[in-house]
């Protein structure tokens, strides 16, 4: 059931139908730099992010040794793997969008209460590290790959997939430890970071033109669902970023 | 040695619903009040950028800084506190607007029996319904003197909303008419009116039509962008203290909003306040902020904080009973159940607050005689707009990552749908704030510290409602309907619910309550202290509709203060303590 109901409506009528050019009220939101940008696609613009033109923001920014930046991505990539369904985590950018982050206030816990005294704490407590999601990443990664050598005589990037499973598994488990975290904490700052790179705004590095929001049907950064919200059928839209709003 | 700045009528700690209320109120009836405000300034203009949802559902950018200060938090009185370090359970608010910046726009009045609750059990259910342990209490105010105050606070919001068949003491119509229904809202309608229940499309600050409110400010026609919970407006179509009270108080002249304020202490000498220390946090430097009258408006945690760390009115101690800064601070006990459907939904478009929903679970309209809890919760469909980082639901027993996990979670994104309870929550002898004895702000202040858990009361309604809610979604022909299980203990990390409330309650007796029916502080003639610390517990409902309609009583008690002086209400002790 793939009704595709086109979404054709113009800027002109778009602003008609609203509320806005009904009371004359421009919010002073994103409608008020509408004028002159194409919302409605009525001019496409090339996409960025892609693979195909030369993109810049694909370099490592956190990240020193490139080894790591490849087991890395290697991991993302059997948390969120290409199938029949579409691109996995390195052809979306993923392990880019986690380079990123981590040189960012998001790897060194700009806004979280890093303060001692540490106590590891109750199951209910939450985390409790005076490491930075940097150090975990760093300290996560380096733990793989020795549990690789030591199971597999391998690096992480060279095994088979079923192989590199079984290592995550005992991350998520807790069966690896770790220096002043848990391996478990580790492997679901990974997966989170990982759906994260996937789903965000390509803006950030990840979800390369789109293509994970194309696979979910999630319509991104649209204006307005006022004339859809109460459509009965399935609309297929083609996906806005964030870039679409910028005028 | 910190700077004194001039006296002005009336000071405001924190500028979001309670603070924006209060300033437009005082300075439209010609007082001078400034607002401090410890985050950053905020207007429609700065949500252009925020279909963003990474950065603010993720991130949670608009919520206060938890580097500089958060929570301590233990489960039980004999456990260390440790602090929350990073956002889960539940988010605070920061900035200009607060937390009503970025809230969702359900607009509820709390119910009478949620007033008179303790009076209505009692004559209903014998004394001992509830054990002692639960620190049960009325509000000190009834549902129809608060009623005006009610209807005021939608005037000015614009509330979009439909009659619900079980409140027939409400007698005036919503400002604005319900928003849009969607056809997964429709058959949530049906399913629940085959099961001979009282759906209604639910209140709404997403307003459903452009609209004028008394003061002057217009609101925008809601554009169900779906990015709503958590995110700004950027058509200015929400109700936010942004929209409404904001500009109303700045139009007046009469009030300076001074941002990256953040107020450390109430200045007092005995029993009366004289004004406010606070820090500017760009430059560290420190001011006096003298006024008449000191109005807490900082939320729950920092209108308790505040108050034990200014060493104003009595601390709560659990061991003895006695005192009450700090006391029946209450959570919201979050029901749910998924539906996994056949078809797929629009799930992506949405509104913060579109939604249908039922009472007949909720307050006392259900007979609890043979059921071991009271109270319960409103049960709601929401169409919130689904977003991909955060919803990847299946049915249990998928995997949580991989091939199979990615196939599922894509395949489920438009076909799944949640059905929610807002479960009351009743006060108990051991939840309550104290300060931390260990762990300090960015200022060097203690940081407050939650004792918390679920108790018997919160288990055996959580499961009660639960099943309500599956029985809906059963009902509306989902394939696979999963209820959730409640955690054995509160746990501070998933995301649960934004609604905490307790702390400094108000009440009739001042043995029991900190505050008045005005939300005058009993022991401090000058002080005012608005916002959900004021809920004696935690209804079925969200919060604001009451911390709104409470704030404009305050004000009009703030007011009255300037003619009468002294305590506003007449003492009423306590029989026992007699
Ligand atoms: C994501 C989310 C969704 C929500 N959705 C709903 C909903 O749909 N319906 C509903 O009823 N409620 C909802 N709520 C709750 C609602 O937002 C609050 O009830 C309401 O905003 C409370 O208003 P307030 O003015 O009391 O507090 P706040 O909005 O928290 O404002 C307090 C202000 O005080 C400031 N402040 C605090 N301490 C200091 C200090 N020491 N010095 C200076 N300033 C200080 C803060 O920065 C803040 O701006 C939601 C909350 C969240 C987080
Ligand atoms: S859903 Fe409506 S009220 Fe909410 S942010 Fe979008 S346009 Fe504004």
């Amino acid at each position: 059931m793939d009704e595709k109901s086109k979404s054709n409506m113009s800027r002109r009528k778009f602003i008609r139908n609203s509320s806005y050019a009904a009371g004359g009220l421009i919010g002073g939101g994103i409608l008020g730099s509408i004028i002159g940008t194409n919302y409605f696609g009525e001019t496409e613009q090339p996409s960025t992010g892609s693979s195909k033109e030369s993109n810049f923001n694909r370099a490592l920014m956190y990240f020193t040794r490139q080894s790591d930046f490849q087991i890395l991505s290697a991991a993302t990539e059997r948390i969120y793997p290409k199938d029949e369904n579409g691109a996995g985590a390195i052809q979306l950018g993923v392990p880019y969008f986690i380079d990123h982050e981590l040189a960012g206030a998001y790897g060194h816990n700009e806004r979280e209460y890093m303060k001692g005294p540490f106590f590891s704490g109750t199951d209910y407590q939450g985390y409790q590290t005076p490491l930075k999601r940097h150090d975990v990443f760093m300290a996560g990664i380096r733990a793989m790959e020795q549990e690789s050598k030591s199971n597999y005589d391998a690096s992480f990037i060279d095994l088979e997939g079923e192989q590199q499973d079984e290592i995550l598994k005992k991350f998520e488990n807790d069966e690896v430890k770790l220096k002043h975290v848990s391996s478990a904490y580790f492997f679901e700052m990974l997966r989170t970071a990982t759906i994260s790179g996937a789903y965000a705004d390509p803006l950030y590095g990840g979800n390369a033109d789109m293509e994970a929001w194309k696979m979910k049907n999630f319509p991104g950064s649209q204006m307005t669902y006022l004339n859809k919200i109460g459509s009965e059928k399935f609309i297929e839209m083609k996906p806005k970023s964030l870039r679409d709003h910028l005028s | 040695m910190a700077k004194k700045l001039n006296k002005v009528d009336v000071v405001t700690v924190g500028v979001g619903w309670a603070g924006g209320i209060i300033a437009s109120e005082l300075t439209k009836a010609g007082l001078k009040v400034v607002g401090l405000e410890r985050g950053e300034e905020r207007t429609t203009e700065d949500f252009q950028m925020v279909h963003d949802e990474y950065r603010y559902a993720i991130r949670y950018e608009l919520m206060q800084d938890l580097s500089k200060e958060t929570i301590t938090f233990r489960n039980s009185l004999n456990e260390q506190a440790l602090p929350m370090r990073q956002y889960g359970a539940f988010l605070i608010g920061t900035g200009v607007g607060g937390a009503g910046a970025h809230w969702n726009g359900d607009t509820w009045f709390f119910s009478p029996y949620d007033f008179e609750i303790k009076s209505m059990t009692d004559k209903k259910y014998g004394k001992n319904k509830l054990p002692k342990e639960y620190t049960l209490q009325d509000w000190g105010i009834t549902y129809d003197e608060l009623a005006p105050y009610y209807h005021q606070f939608e005037k000015m919001a614009g509330t979009s909303g439909e009659l619900n068949p079980l409140r027939p003491e409400r007698t005036e119509e919503y400002p604005t008419p319900p928003m849009k229904s969607t056809p997964i809202l429709d058959r949530y309608m049906e399913a629940a009116k085959k099961l001979k229940l009282h759906p209604f499309r639910q209140p709404s600050a997403n307003i459903s039509e452009v609209y004028k409110n008394p003061d002057g400010q217009t609101l925008n026609q809601c554009q169900y962008c779906g990015f709503c919970e958590k995110f700004g407006c950027e058509y200015g179509a929400k109700s936010s203290p942004n929209v409404t009270v904001i500009p109303t108080a700045l139009k007046t002249g009469n009030f300076e909003l001074r941002t990256h304020a953040n107020v450390t202490g109430i200045i007092h000498d005995g029993n009366k306040a004289t004004g406010v220390r606070y820090v500017d946090v760009q430059t560290g430097e420190e001011f006096d902020q003298l006024a008449d009258v000191v109005v807490l408006t900082s939320y729950t945690l920092n209108n308790t904080r505040l108050l034990l760390q200014s060493e104003l009115g009595r601390p709560y101690n659990p061991e003895t009973g006695t005192g009450v800064i700090g006391k029946n601070y209450c959570y919201q006990i979050t029901a749910v159940a998924t539906g996994f459907f056949k078809e797929r939904f629009n799930a992506a478009m949405g509104a913060g607050s579109l939604g249908t929903t039922l009472d007949d679970y909720n307050n006392d309209n259900f007979d609890h005689s043979d059921l071991d809890f009271i109270h319960g919760g409103s049960i709601t469909m929401k169409q919130l707009g689904k977003r991909p980082i955060n919803e990847n639901g299946a049915p249990s027993g998928t995997p949580r990552w991989g091939k199979e996990f990615k196939a599922e979670s894509i395949k489920w994104f438009n076909r799944s749908i949640p059905v929610t309870s807002q479960g009351a929550s009743m006060p108990h002898r051991n939840n309550y704030l104290s300060l931390d004895p260990t762990y300090k702000d960015a200022y060097g202040n203690p940081l407050l510290r939650m004792t918390y858990d679920f108790t018997k009361q919160d288990q055996a309604l959580y499961k009660y409602i639960t099943a309500r809610c599956a029985e809906i979604l059963t009902e509306m022909g989902a394939e696979v309907v999963e209820p959730k299980e409640l955690t054995e203990h509160f746990d501070i990390v998933p995301a649960q619910n934004d609604h905490i409330t307790g702390g400094v309650i108000m009440g009739a007796d001042p043995e029991t309550s900190a505050l008045n029916n005005y939300l005058q502080m009993w022991d401090v003639d000058n002080v005012f202290v608005i916002g959900a610390s004021a809920f004696a517990h935690n209804g079925g409902y969200n919060p604001t509709g009451t911390v709104g309609a409470l704030a404009y009583r305050a004000a009009e008690g703030i007011l009255k203060y300037r003619e009468q002086k002294g305590q506003l209400v007449k003492r009423e002790s306590s029989n026992k303590l007699a």
